[in-house]
């Protein structure tokens, strides 16, 4: 079963089209990792999956949710589908235990006690259980972002978006943070991520896709596209000597 | 006659301060609701309700208190409607902090963030609810010591519905001079007083900044 369907997609800022009839189908469980040059748009399609970037034609299907921009649906559609930002983006005023029960509790209805199982769960799938009280600003970039990742998951989504979500980093802090997303990879669930690790995207994604001027410039599994680029465009930007 | 500054003179002064507080607190929550609201709606996705809004804190912003309070005293009263002078003073003040107080809490609003709303749009809250959980409390940390030192403002401003004949501190001084010009001794007696509620307000915002750590970055 597919969870995204996204079937040839335009999108601009302004007079400016970075996304040029882009179609892509990710199955259930598999992993996709979006690479490309900055500006080629893979950071634009993948907040589109969410609603949080309109479209102006194509269509996207999400998790069984037909992606457009009124209210009640984009909700509905979010309910399912998690995003990890690469700033984190943990709410300052509450604890790592509230930012993470705060969704479950108001947009799902769920019990104190209920939310609070939850975020402990989620909390060790991360490795920080013993961080439930402590506030965003006392963590390390690394911590804060795997408690990104825990708020996500506490909502149960069928599908986990990452946007660059190692990037803002040190090269340290990134492994935590990918091991967590391996294990969850590990776990079975589907995800697409932008990511410039390309180790990361040959060893754990299913497919690498390489966008190239807001267009799906060359796809297929990671391993084949990352060790034999068929595109110059690829071949340069993997550092694949074209001789 | 004169009467020379005594007890009687002290207590009379004294007693004139609660009306120069109650005006304030009447003024300030009063001020304060309908600011927070339009606050909101200066935000709003409607540009007609956006345009609204500003218009009315410019025109607000644009016009001396004192005319905001002569059109509710006098100007209403020609109009057939007479208003107590503590209703027309209240009233007029509360309209003039509503405009400031917007303008300060759209500024917090708008300093939190826009990652805050994207994030909070994620997990799936209502625009009612990101206002609620995520929005507010970040932007109230923010507002709070400009909202206090407006306080201080208003404490002194006050003083401007002497005008239309209500006897708060400084209308009181006025009068207990005129019988006792000693102006010197009481209107000195009348600025301590004003510095005594002013003053812990400056070090209340001082402080709140502090603890608050405003403009931490995150």
């Amino acid at each position: 079963m597919s969870v995204v369907l996204i079937d040839n997609v335009h999108k601009s800022f302004g007079s400016v089209e970075v996304l040029k009839g882009v179609s892509l189908t990710v199955e259930r469980g598999q992993v996709v990792a979006l690479i490309g040059r900055s500006g080629s748009g893979k950071s634009t399609l993948l907040r589109c999956m969410n609603g949080l970037e309109p479209i102006q034609s194509g269509s996207i299907e999400v998790a069984g949710h037909k992606v457009d921009q009124d209210d009640k649906h984009l909700r509905e559609l979010r309910k399912d589908v998690g995003i990890v930002f690469q700033s984190y983006n943990l709410f300052p005023h509450l604890t790592v235990g509230q930012n993470i029960m705060l969704s479950p509790r108001i947009t799902k209805g769920l019990k104190t006690a209920e939310a609070k199982t939850l975020a402990e769960k989620v909390l060790s799938q991360v490795g920080l259980s013993e961080k439930f009280d402590a506030y965003p600003d006392n963590l390390s970039g690394g911590q804060q972002q795997r408690v990104a990742i825990a708020r996500s998951l506490a909502m149960q989504p069928r599908l986990m978006l990452f946007d660059e979500v190692t990037s803002a980093l040190d090269p340290e802090l990134t492994g935590e943070v990918l091991a967590v997303m391996e294990q969850l990879a590990k776990d079975g669930m589907t995800m697409v991520l932008v990511t410039h690790e390309m180790n990361f995207a040959r060893k754990v994604a299913d497919v690498t896709v390489f966008m190239h001027q807001g267009k799906i410039w060359e796809s297929g599994p990671s391993q084949e596209v990352l060790t034999t680029p068929r595109t110059p465009e690829l071949k340069s930007f993997v550092g694949v000597d074209i001789k | 006659m004169m009467t020379s500054f005594g007890w009687a003179e002290a207590f009379f002064l004294v007693s004139a301060v609660r009306w120069t507080i109650l005006l304030t607190f009447i003024a300030f929550v009063g001020g304060g609701i309908l600011g927070g609201i339009i606050a909101i709606l200066r935000l709003s996705k409607s540009a007609a309700v956006r345009r609204c809004t500003a218009t009315y804190i410019q025109v607000i912003q644009s016009i001396p208190v004192l005319m905001v309070l002569f059109l509710s005293y006098y100007g209403l009263s020609l109009a057939g409607l007479e208003l107590p002078p503590l209703l027309a003073a209240s009233l007029s003040l509360g309209i003039y902090v509503s405009a400031y107080l917007a303008e300060i809490w759209r500024g917090a609003i708008e300093a939190v963030p826009f990652q805050q709303w994207e994030a909070s749009a994620s997990l799936a809250l209502t625009r009612g609810q990101q206002y609620r959980y995520v929005i507010i409390p970040q932007a109230l940390r923010i507002s709070l010591p400009p909202t206090v030192g407006f306080l201080v403002q208003l404490v002194k401003n006050t003083s401007i519905v002497s005008v239309v004949g209500f006897v708060e501190l400084s209308r009181a001084g006025q009068l207990v001079n005129n019988a006792t010009f000693a102006p010197f001794k009481i209107f000195g007696v009348v600025a301590l007083v004003y510095f005594l509620i002013c003053f812990p307000l400056s070090r209340l915002s001082r402080y709140l900044e502090r603890v608050l750590h405003v403009g931490r970055a995150h």
